[in-house]
């Protein structure tokens, strides 16, 4: 697969969020949330069930949005965006849902193709080109697939679809949502696997959302660690492993 | 004390925000719907696939209550009308009453149960599955690719199947008045000519309750599909909540279009017919 096109943005930075608080009624879901991602990186963040993890991604594509704080995604802020503005950066992005959210009355081809038809006037050639080539990218077999329904796959495949589907109009952002939840140690290794291979080859931010202390290390650069809708811990990998922090400890047992 | 005073109007006030609401993004949903029926990109190929499913596959069922409906229209009035030695109006009764009221309000009904319900349950597990969240991380209105088609789908499909509705039922009515009334076919469809000409023509040669008659499905085709379309986007809490959603859908569109018939008659005779 060809590489991505970069967004021309001097300070590298492609995702920011700054002081987000997000409440349900009386919940604080999620309160002074801060960080961001530059080009070509891999954030995780990680949490138990509940934390406000996935909102994240969600304020992200601008599917919530915060009662206060700021969210800029490649370049725009998401508050001040209209309607079409956001459509179009979220073009730029692909999301992997946890459920792999695929279309369950189209087949694997029409999935994945489904940005290329919607966004492209490619021909059908070249959109079947590029399909086939997302799928051997996530190590699928596009002859035995791409006729069949999302219902005839195994959990691990769909997952991998999503992940086709996700990259197939070459998204500067990459969103997971617990890509590995729900799927045995190997099929979580081939995911993890790929997740790191689309940073090295097709250089692609991606911000991973995750409950897997393991995956989580083995695909970061960054750790953000989440409790009661706040972040704890960020730095890398190597430095999570040897905070003193109670909580980080308490989390990594 | 101040307390048990309190709550009760604080739970009427949370109850009138919550209806407010639900009120102001239901017209709101309407909004949208029309805004992207005008402009691009148009889904044709969605559009012409919900023709289908909202009416070629509600033929059977709109077919066979229009005939029974027409039947018994015409055997129950045959009872009364024979006393009197009326049977020959037959044909005025049920030409009237099918393309006045029942065939527009039961063609809707109908096609609610099936397809509303359809629309309702389908839009409520791709919301549970995430499928209406990926729609919109993938660009793509689903407003736009989802409800534009099948409200506009229903305001085609609706009238035609009314129509279709209306021509059985008066079938039916006729086969009652020839196999059991003694009637002619010839006698019995002069009496539903009289009764469809007795209130006037428009547009010279369209009788006015024939226009009222398809004025109605339009309207009700659309409060079907938006209010089921509503129901299924706005599903939440599992495989509970997609049956929720439907029932809500099909009882809410059901109360819809009976009580603007009501309304809509009202409309129809003081334009039309005053």
């Amino acid at each position: 697969m060809s590489q991505t096109v970069p967004s021309h943005d001097p300070t590298g930075r492609v995702v920011m969020l700054r002081d987000i608080r997000l409440t349900y009624g009386s919940h604080v879901v999620l309160d002074e949330i801060g960080f961001s991602v530059r080009r070509g990186e891999t954030m995780c963040v990680l949490g138990g069930s509940g934390v406000g993890k996935s909102t994240i991604l969600k304020l992200i594509l601008h599917l919530e949005e915060p009662d206060s704080g700021y969210v800029e995604v490649l370049g725009h802020d998401l508050e001040t965006s209209g309607r079409a503005e956001i459509f179009e950066a979220r073009q730029r992005m692909g999301m992997v849902f946890q459920g792999s959210a695929l279309f369950d009355s189209l087949s694997i081809f029409d999935n994945v193709g489904f940005p290329l038809f919607e966004h492209t006037d490619l021909p059908v050639q070249e959109i079947r080109r590029r399909v086939r080539e997302a799928l051997s990218f996530v190590d699928l077999d596009y002859r035995r697939v791409e006729s069949l329904l999302p219902s005839e796959l195994s959990g691990g495949m769909k997952k991998r679809v999503a992940i086709a589907r996700a990259i197939v109009h070459r998204p500067e952002i990459l969103l997971f949502d617990e890509p590995t939840s729900g799927l045995d140690p190997i099929t979580t290794r081939t995911i993890d696997n790929l997740i790191v291979k689309l940073r090295r080859e097709l250089h692609v931010s991606s911000i991973v959302v995750t409950h897997d202390t393991r995956s989580a290390c083995r695909i970061a650069n960054r750790i953000a660690l989440l409790q009661s809708g706040r972040i704890v811990f960020i730095g890398t990998p190597a430095e999570m492993l040897e905070s003193d922090d109670a909580y980080v400890r308490k989390y990594l047992e | 004390m101040s307390i048990s005073r309190a709550s009760p109007i604080r739970w009427l006030n949370e109850a009138l925000k919550a209806a407010a609401y639900r009120v102001q993004s239901y017209f709101g949903l309407l909004g949208r719907v029309l805004a992207s029926a005008v402009t691009r990109p148009f889904y044709w190929r969605d559009l012409g696939q919900q023709m289908d499913t909202i009416g070629v596959a509600s033929l059977g069922i709109v077919a066979l209550t229009g005939l029974f409906t027409g039947m018994v229209l015409a055997l129950q009035s045959s009872v009364e009308m024979k006393q009197f030695g009326a049977t020959i109006y037959i044909g005025r009764l049920v030409g009237a009453s099918a393309v006045r009221e029942l065939g527009p309000v039961l063609t809707a009904l109908m096609v609610t149960g099936r397809a509303g319900s359809g629309m309702a349950a389908q839009l409520g597990s791709m919301r549970i599955t995430e499928q209406i969240d990926a729609l919109s991380t993938l660009g793509v209105d689903p407003v736009r690719k989802l409800v534009t088609p099948r409200f506009l789908a229903a305001l085609i499909m609706l009238p035609v199947l009314t129509v279709i509705m209306d021509v059985i039922a008066i079938g039916g009515g006729l086969l009652i008045a020839v196999v059991k009334l003694d009637l002619t076919a010839t006698m019995y469809l002069r009496s539903v000519y009289q009764s469809l000409a007795q209130t006037g023509f428009i547009f010279r040669y369209i009788p006015i309750d024939v226009f009222g008659g398809l004025v109605k499905p339009l309207v009700f085709g659309g409060i079907m599909a938006l209010t089921s379309c509503y129901y299924g986007l706005n599903t939440r809490g599992g495989t509970e909540g997609v049956g929720r959603a439907t029932t809500q859908a099909v009882v809410s569109s059901s109360i819809l279009i009976l009580a603007s018939d009501y309304f809509l008659t009202q409309l129809l005779i003081a334009l039309l017919i005053e």
